[in-house]
């Protein structure tokens, strides 16, 4: 019998997308159950292609909320996807044309993650881990939102399966190796104590993007002996 | 337009300016991304993004707090990254954990 074996960046490749896609159909049910269409659904799984901006999108139509708020708080949250391009600088350069177009398209947290966890001296470990994490995510996550959209109501309110927390779960998974540093972990403390705290006074969406001002605060002033927690 | 329309003409207007973004932060000049500052800046702003977005997801319901299954899942989750478990394990405990807890009737 064949083995397949994978390096280190291909095999967390392969999980993180089986683990992220597989939280598509939470999305897909949850955008139904708001009111989209299942064509509506897959659209904005193939073009936003961004779990936090898809989620607060539908939460927003869901809630009552305008087209314009919808795209606004959807646009907000995909903020950081464009600091994800500055990261990912030294590890994708140079790139342009359809390449170009296609890397932004699966510039998320998951590839960004991915790659940046690959060693530093390591350019086609970095490279294997983001194309294989984005490509993956990219087919999974749109093939299983169609899933998710078509069962719907069928497999109930996702709360049910736990797929709220699993979010939580994924969003603080992401985040820990980032949490190395004490400074990392006030802003961590900090961010996370204004979100929740903002939440009940201001729409969806903005306690996040405000949370992210602790962070350019933290980096504008330089700071010795502590590592940047890329 | 019907508000049918008007959901798709917000689809497409998110879809465009999402990938504007991922674009805009492959094309900043090399200068900009050279920058020290700009590297802090990113690095520090991808953990607040993240771990708000992990508070938000956990603690609100609908703009309001809520403690609720989500909490007991959130702190499994910590425990198992802490142990260095497998990220697909850790989201699928946590599935576990708030799923069990409300089958009982608890949050």
């Amino acid at each position: 019998m064949a083995r397949l074996t994978l390096d280190p960046a291909r095999q967390q490749a392969v999980s993180v997308s089986i683990a992220t896609g597989a939280y598509g159909l939470s999305f897909g049910a949850l955008s139904v159950a708001a009111g989209l269409d299942v064509w509506q659904t897959a659209a904005l799984s193939l073009l936003v292609f961004s779990g936090g901006s898809q989620f607060a999108f539908v939460g927003v139509l869901g809630a009552g909320g305008s087209a314009a708020a919808a795209v606004a708080t959807s646009t907000f949250l995909g903020i950081r996807n464009g600091f994800y391009g500055v990261a990912l600088a030294e590890v994708l350069r140079p790139m342009r044309g359809a390449r170009l177009a296609w890397g932004a398209q699966v510039t998320i947290d998951e590839s960004t993650a991915v790659a940046l966890a690959q060693p530093h001296d390591d350019l086609p470990a970095r490279r294997a881990g983001f194309w294989w994490t984005g490509v993956g995510v990219f087919v999974l996550w749109n093939a299983i939102t169609v899933l998710g959209a078509l069962l719907g109501t069928r497999i109930g309110d996702p709360a049910d399966w736990g797929l709220d927390a699993a979010a939580g779960a994924a969003f603080l998974g992401l985040v820990w190796p980032r949490l190395a540093s004490r400074r990392a972990q006030a802003v961590a403390g900090a961010a996370a104590v204004l979100a929740l705290a903002l939440t009940p006074l201001v729409p969806a969406g903005v306690p996040v993007l405000a949370a992210a001002l602790v962070g350019v605060v933290a980096g504008w002033a330089p700071h010795k002996g502590e590592a940047v927690p890329e | 337009m019907t508000p049918y329309a008007w959901t798709w003409a917000a689809i497409v207007a998110a879809g465009l300016l999402a990938w504007l973004t991922k674009i805009a932060g492959h094309t900043v000049p090399e200068r900009v991304v050279q920058n020290p500052r700009m590297h802090r800046i990113a690095a520090f702003v991808t953990v607040a993004l993240l771990i708000s977005l992990a508070a938000v997801q956990t603690f609100t319901t609908d703009g309001s707090l809520v403690i609720d299954a989500r909490l007991a899942a959130i702190i499994v989750a910590a425990v198992l990254l802490w142990r260095r478990a497998p990220f697909l394990v850790v989201v699928a405990a946590a599935a576990a954990v708030a799923a069990g807890l409300r089958a009982l009737g608890w949050g």
